[in-house]
């Protein structure tokens, strides 16, 4: 059978797509609009390719059952919008000092509290950075494109796995909601990475093992080797400890395995940078409004290009200003009071002048509003 | 060591965790350690693997326990032992998967997963040591905190009434119910091994001491003076039941309490999928 087969999908459902691509076989969640579609398809697919759904009580339990499974040696993911973001967050927090990979999906709507059950919203961009409690360091993407939601989680997974830590994707409404053709790759087409397991006799297993990439070697409950999960800072071989000389390094360790691999893990798409002297920067269904009014800026002689960031966590600080160093003006696009706004003025040198164009009042931002605003900053 | 007393350590030491340092977190007396002692021996004779057994608690002193057991252990967050247990156990339906926990982890801040994981009769093993208090925290209320009963946070005597553990396991759904305590540890040992043995959600309730802030605060004496008031107070099923509500005040109902053989949730999931994917 070929597998490569073309399918009209909404966003949430590329995203179920991706993640059985990606070889999830365990999804626990708590139904919540704009993201549900998520967990009703993978409630459909994941049986019949021997996976397991089970909806939980609330999304703290639903967080919990994705790190349990993981740990048990599913790939495990779990979908949610802002209210239930919000419940995650505390055993993200455990997925990120205990190292489990699991995908998180946040289809964001407008915040704060309810808020806007059906509306877009890029409001969630700080919490998916600093959503648990203690230091953190986060890895999340954004995917602009009903074609991109399949790619986005398969690389979603790929991270979690690399990296043994919690990887967010943040879903714009528009994006989970509306249905585009989709080329579904045919197998192989993508590399999956998957944890890198012990090989060591269990007596000589150390869980939680200072590696050179920092990256410890995972195994599962039930292959033979035991040993001890726990959300206290904890030595390498998992117990918890209280002296400096070990937390220090924990901490580090959990940093670094991240922050040193940061070129593994960025992804931009740049268009129409050459010579460009003004640039719209943005994430998410934002980068389609961006990406038009480019060209119609360049197509009006103006020297407009157009960077969009698929990593929006970690920030990808070098890379960004570099492609922007030729600029004299940005104007970032997002849908929200100004949040990775904030990131980009940090980058960029003084003189740069850098414009906001914001909207959270449950629309999304067009290309006139872009191009608006380039005329008063011309 | 008298030779009986050698043997029954001897046990327990076999499923210590070599590497792991004691002394223990808890305080010298606790019931915590003669309920550790009671799950090993119960294991024992069960002759389970120990790869094939997951210890999962959340947070409070009497879920420090897995810590020191050579099983697969997972401390987890506060109140959430048991989701994260069902991820386990669903994801590996041939393991054991027992939790531990306390009276505030399972009923305050995880009340709600426990009522669930009783509903969904998922097959684990729940022991939840009662010491009718927070102990880690230092001694504040918890549901299980009798009316009128000292603790930090009910200075004046607590205004609250309190939740019977085994009450609300059997209303929401469990399908295997018993209470013991630290003082009848032969048949806590009995009832855990009866608890694991059964395919479903099993709870079992052990009356524990925290002699440091419950006795301390209630004027209930050291360890052996809380221990043996559970030994008066406790009264068997059978003889509950010819007892009187007025006779029974005060007391507590300790044995097997309850048992149905309804199916239990990875089973019926499997079944159900099965029995649409295969027509
Ligand atoms: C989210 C959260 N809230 C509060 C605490 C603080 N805390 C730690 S243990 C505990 C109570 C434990 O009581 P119980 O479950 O009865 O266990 P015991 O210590 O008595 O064995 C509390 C409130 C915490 N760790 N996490
Ligand atoms: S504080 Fe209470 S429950 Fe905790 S170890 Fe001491 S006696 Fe046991």
């Amino acid at each position: 059978m070929a597998e490569k087969q073309k399918r009209l999908l909404q966003g949430n459902g590329a995203c179920v797509q991706g993640a059985l691509y990606a070889g999830m076989r365990f999804f626990a969640g708590y139904p919540i609009t704009p993201s549900t579609e998520v967990a009703e398809g993978s409630a459909r697919e994941l049986p019949r390719i021997g996976g397991r759904f089970i909806q939980m009580e609330d999304e703290l339990a639903s967080m919990a059952a994705v790190i349990g499974a993981s740990v048990a040696g599913m790939k495990s993911m779990t979908a949610t919008s802002g209210p239930g973001y919000s419940l995650m967050q505390e055993n993200i927090g455990y997925a990120y000092i205990t190292e489990t990979p699991c995908v998180v999906v946040n289809v964001q709507r407008g915040g704060p509290s309810t808020g806007l059950p059906t509306k877009v919203s890029q409001s969630d961009t700080m919490q998916a950075r600093y959503g648990p409690h203690g230091d953190y360091t986060a890895i999340a993407v954004a995917p602009s494109t009903v074609a991109d939601t399949f790619s986005e989680t398969v690389r979603a997974f790929n991270l979690s796995e690399r990296f043994r830590t919690p990887v967010t994707v943040l879903l714009d409404e528009v994006i989970a909601h509306s249905r585009e053709i989709i080329t579904i790759p045919e197998k192989g087409e993508i590399e999956l990475i998957e944890r890198v397991k012990a090989t060591v006799p269990p007596e000589k297993f150390v869980p939680f093992e200072m590696t050179p990439n920092k990256v410890s070697p995972m195994a599962a409950y039930g292959e033979g080797y035991r040993f001890h999960v726990t959300g206290l800072t904890h030595d390498p071989m998992g117990f918890s400890t209280n002296e400096a000389k070990e937390i220090g390094p924990k901490l580090n360790k959990l940093r670094d395995k991240i922050m040193n691999y940061t070129a593994e893990i960025e992804k931009l798409r740049i268009e129409m940078m050459d010579e460009a002297e003004i640039a719209f920067v943005s994430y998410g269904s934002v980068s389609r409004a961006s990406l038009q009014a480019a060209s119609l800026a360049r197509s009006a002689g103006i020297k407009v290009g157009c960077v969009q960031f698929c990593t929006v966590w970690p920030f990808p600080d070098d890379t960004l200003k570099e492609v922007l160093s030729g600029c004299r003006k940005v104007i970032v696009g997002e849908l929200n009071m100004g949040q990775i706004v904030h990131e980009i003025r940090r980058i960029l040198p003084d003189d740069v002048e850098v414009h906001s164009v914001l909207r959270y009042d449950g629309e999304i931002i067009t290309p006139m509003q872009l191009l608006e605003k380039l005329e008063e900053v011309l | 060591m008298a030779t009986a007393e050698k043997q029954k350590s001897d046990v327990v030491l076999k499923y210590l965790r070599p590497k792991k340092k004691f002394p223990s977190v808890w305080c010298p007396g606790c019931g915590n350690g003669i309920v550790m002692g009671a799950f090993l021996r119960a294991i024992d004779k069960l002759g389970y693997d120990k790869d094939n057994v997951a210890v999962v608690s959340g947070i409070g002193c009497s879920s420090r326990l897995p810590i020191y057991l050579d099983f697969h252990t997972l401390h987890t967050t506060h109140g959430r032992a048991l989701p994260f247990a069902t991820g386990v156990k669903f994801a590996r339906p041939g393991m054991k998967v027992i939790v531990i926990t306390g009276d505030g982890d399972a009923l305050a801040i995880g009340g709600n997963h426990f009522i669930h994981a009783c509903r969904r009769n998922i097959d684990i093993t729940a022991i939840l040591i009662n010491n009718y208090i927070y102990g880690m925290t230092g001694g504040q209320g918890s549901p299980t905190t009798p009316s009128a009963a000292i603790s930090t946070t009910t200075p004046y005597g607590n205004a609250e009434k309190h939740f019977d553990p085994c009450d609300l396991a059997i209303g929401a759904g469990a399908s295997f119910v018993a209470r013991a305590t630290v003082y009848h540890t032969p048949q806590m040992e009995r009832l855990i091994g009866e608890a694991l043995e059964h395919r479903g959600f099993s709870l079992v309730e052990v009356i524990s001491n925290c002699h440091t802030y419950f006795g301390r605060l209630n004027r209930q004496g050291d360890p052996v003076a809380m221990i043996k008031a559970f030994k008066d107070n406790a009264v068997a099923k059978a003889r509950a039941e010819k007892m009187t509500a007025e006779e029974l005040k005060g007391k507590f109902v300790i044995g097997g309490l309850y048992r149905s053989d309804k199916t239990e949730f990875c089973d019926e999931y499997q079944k159900v999928v099965d029995a649409h994917l295969v027509k």
